[in-house]
């Protein structure tokens, strides 16, 4: 078992996201994060799938995934050739005693507190997957009341658009 | 109207699958003038050019199957779909109105299969569309073009458990090839257009279009040719030159080389290639279920159907095989067996028009992705060039260990010893009797393969049933199906007593509507493939398998009764001697359907047979008789 990362083009239709996670679980396949959302191109949407698979049934389900009538392109990015970065937003008990260490160590993650109340500070931060967890460490002796994550989302390094090639060719 | 098909099978075969033009419409009137233009478009039909004009969605539902060619439809009104079943009264379109919604659907299976077009099938919202959903996933499962018209209920409604309302999109997202809910009127042409041109292009399939009421009641602006619109539909027709090449050296260099022929041979219309092909390689060939009559029985390098009640040199030639040149099939456990003991020593050529098949379930040493139909004349044109480069391989010793196979384990019987008829003889006189021209459609059981077995097929599309799937129910309404579709030719359903009762209510359809098929009901009173392996497998348990239909029973229905019931012919034949003068009755009542009840011995068992869960080596050609390997080379 590995980890695999998929981009993939889809219209922006009704049912979409049903038909793409549908598939992953026809095939018993454990999505570890999804991401959707609109692109550069009106009326295209980008998922990005993170699952954990062998290599050839990554590769059916690849093509399976490409069978879907909605779905314009899939990339498989590896973590080489592309930015992967999560979202988190971490709630965090932090009174006027502990407030300074808890900023403190936010800023060490370059991560910004975004909300703030007299028992609690709402930190976000942006990272690999490793440097998000590391954070949640450091935060976690002070009392993480909330964590709300978001999927992966990756990004090919380079000039290269993955929207533009697939559309050419559409 | 035209709702005639071609008798003859080389104008069926000149239809293309290919994607990148419009399959002409060989059994319309020559008047239907298909320009350069329409050839190119993606949007079935002539092409007429319609200008604006302002009309209903539900007359918009009627004009766009009218512009798409259809000439039948099979199908059942309700509320959701009411306002659709009005415009369609005053069509010249023919539609067949269906005892069961199942039946509609196995019905547009039928047509479809016989004629290679679109078939259609139309139901109103909540049970009546599930009530195709068995229908649409035999339709999947065996690659069938269909397009299943649901109404729905309106969209203002829709997620508010309206009555008869279900989520048919959501329920048949797994079994369609894929499928549109539509809330608006201005909708419907592309989407009418689109969903054909998906279930007839690429490898075919169901598409369900599910229409909301208002979007059927609201007015819109019609005009046709559409515009087609699938940035995400792009299906590969030609093969990959180099693979091709490859593949070719592989056949030149092959000493056990099989052709592997599936339902995609048939689906593509590529017999005659195929034909062309076989004979070039000298290599022999076995077609599987579903592609039964893809190559004629009778031709010398046809040495039978593979799986698990293949014939002994079948799947012996797959598992002595050194290459298997697939074409159009799949790989399915019922062929191979246990996959890791299947064909060892083959290496493997895989052309498909579906990328996701090859290398699913054996791992393709030359992949071609592609329709059979342009693939399979590339190849003889590389294998002649190969052929010329390094010589024809001799396959004589191949063939000699095949054919004393074939003449030491050659399809047979043994009679049963209750005294009553073989099912076999049945069937195989059924066969003869109604010889290559006739249509036969199975349920599934053991008459499915006994008619699989003991029918000779010399043509395409000739042998309907359902093969991934196996449903049972199948043969009654999608023989009605096929009868329409080719009404000069005589259609048999070829049905079990279990089966026959899952769907018979058809014959009311078929008695009003003259669709006089002929129903044979190998009736041997119980589930008998099911009774086959309890008698295998589960010491002879009978367990839920007896339908009290035969010899020495209350028989329950009477199938005679029941058949005149419904205004057919109705026959029964209980003894040998009185087969064949039924069979001739039968064919020569064309003016209702007929069904004979064949009462048959329920101890009959189909053979050989590989028992599940082992490897194709160890085929049995009777109970517990395994062929005497030591016999190889």
């Amino acid at each position: 078992m590995s980890r695999h990362t998929l981009s993939v083009l889809v219209e922006d239709k009704p049912g979409v996201l049903t038909r793409v996670a549908s598939l992953f679980a026809r095939r018993a396949f454990n999505i570890n994060s999804l991401a959707v959302g609109p692109t550069e191109v009106t009326g295209i949407s980008r998922m990005t799938v993170v699952v954990d698979a062998d290599g050839d049934l990554i590769e059916q389900v690849t093509k399976q995934l490409n069978k879907l009538v909605n779905v314009i392109k899939i990339v498989e990015l590896t973590s080489e050739s592309s930015v992967q970065r999560d979202h988190i937003l971490v709630k965090v008990r932090a009174d006027a005693s502990t407030r300074l260490q808890v900023t403190q160590a936010a800023d060490l993650f370059r991560a910004s507190v975004v909300d703030v109340s007299t028992d609690s500070l709402v930190i976000e931060a942006t990272g690999t997957p490793e440097k998000l967890a590391a954070l949640l460490s450091v935060l976690e002796p002070f009392g993480i009341r909330e964590i709300v994550q978001s999927g992966t989302l990756a990004v090919g390094r380079g000039s290269r658009s993955m929207s533009d090639r697939a559309l050419r060719s559409a | 109207m035209s709702k005639g098909s071609p008798i003859s099978p080389s104008l069926m075969a000149a239809k293309s699958a290919g994607a990148h033009k419009a399959p002409e419409k060989v059994d319309r009137p020559a008047d239907a003038v298909v320009d350069n233009a329409a050839t190119l478009s993606p949007v079935l039909g002539p092409n007429n050019v319609v200008p604006p004009t302002v009309m209903t969605g539900s007359e918009a539902i009627v004009r766009s199957l009218e512009e798409l060619g259809v000439d039948d439809i099979f199908g059942l009104p309700g509320g959701a779909i009411l306002p659709t079943y009005d415009p369609l009264m005053a069509s010249k379109m023919n539609h067949v109105l269906v005892r069961h919604e199942q039946g509609a659907g196995h019905a547009a299976q039928g047509y479809a299969m016989v004629t290679g077009r679109v078939g259609v099938c139309i139901a109103t919202s909540g049970p009546g569309a599930t009530n195709l959903v068995t229908a649409i996933m035999d339709a999947h499962m065996d690659s069938v073009p269909l397009v299943a018209i649901t109404g729905q209920v309106s969209a203002s409604v829709i997620g508010t458990d309206a009555f008869q309302e279900a989520d048919i999109v959501g329920i048949t997202m797994p079994i369609t090839k894929h499928s549109f809910l539509v809330t608006d009127p201005n909708d419907i042409p592309h989407v009418m257009a689109e969903a054909f041109h998906l279930a007839s292009t690429g490898r075919p399939g169901p598409v369900l279009v599910d229409i909301a009421k208002n979007a059927q009641q609201g007015t819109m602006t019609f005009s046709w040719p559409p515009k087609i619109d699938l940035p995400g539909y792009r299906p590969v027709v030609r093969g990959h030159n180099k693979q091709v090449r490859e593949a070719a050296r592989l056949i030149a260099a092959a000493s056990k080389p099989v052709l592997y022929v599936g339902g995609g041979v048939v689906k593509g219309h590529a017999s005659a290639e195929l034909r062309e092909l076989a004979e070039l390689t000298g290599a022999p060939v076995v077609t599987t279920l579903m592609a039964r009559g893809a190559f004629p029985d009778s031709h010398p390098q046809h040495v039978g159907m593979p799986g698990m009640h293949g014939t002994v040199s079948a799947v012996t030639a797959l598992q002595q095989s050194d290459l298997l040149i697939t074409l159009g099939a799949r790989f399915d456990d019922r062929v191979t067996g246990i996959l890791s003991t299947f064909a060892p020593h083959a290496k493997i050529i895989h052309a498909d028009i579906d990328p996701a098949e090859i290398s699913k379930n054996r791992i393709a040493d030359v992949p071609i992705v592609g329709s059979v139909k342009e693939i399979i004349p590339e190849l003889t044109e590389a294998v002649r060039a190969a052929f010329e480069q390094s010589g024809t391989p001799d396959l004589d010793a191949w063939w000699a260990f095949l054919n004393n196979l074939r003449e030491t384990y050659p399809l047979g019987w043994t009679e049963p010893e209750d005294g009553l008829s073989a099912p076999q003889r049945v069937i195989e006189r059924i066969g003869k009797l109604t010889g290559p021209e006739g249509i036969y459609v199975a349920g599934v059981g053991q008459h499915q393969m006994w008619a699989a077995q003991f029918i000779k097929y010399e043509r395409p599309h000739a042998w309907l049933n359902s093969g991934g799937a196996g449903t049972m129910g199948y043969a009654v309404p999608a023989a009605m199906g096929a009868k329409v579709g080719a009404p000069d030719r005589v259609v048999w359903a070829i049905d079990g007593d279990g089966c026959f009762q899952m769907t018979n209510q058809e014959l009311a359809t078929c008695a009003i509507n003259n669709i006089p098929i002929k129903v044979a009901i190998i009736n041997n009173s119980s589930l008998g493939m099911v009774r086959q392996w309890q008698t295998l497998f589960y010491e002879g348990r009978y367990s839920n398998t007896d339908l009290n239909t035969g010899h020495d029973t209350i028989r329950i229905p009477d199938f005679v009764k029941l058949a005149d019931a419904y205004g057919c012919a109705a026959l029964r034949c209980e003894r040998d001697e009185d087969i064949d003068a039924t069979i001739q009755k039968a064919l020569e009542i064309n003016d209702r359907p007929v069904v004979i009840d064949f009462v048959v011995s329920p101890n009959s068992m189909v053979w050989p047979m590989v028992p599940s869960g082992v490897s194709n080596d160890q085929i049995q050609v009777a109970r517990n008789m395994t062929p005497e390997w030591e016999e190889e080379d």
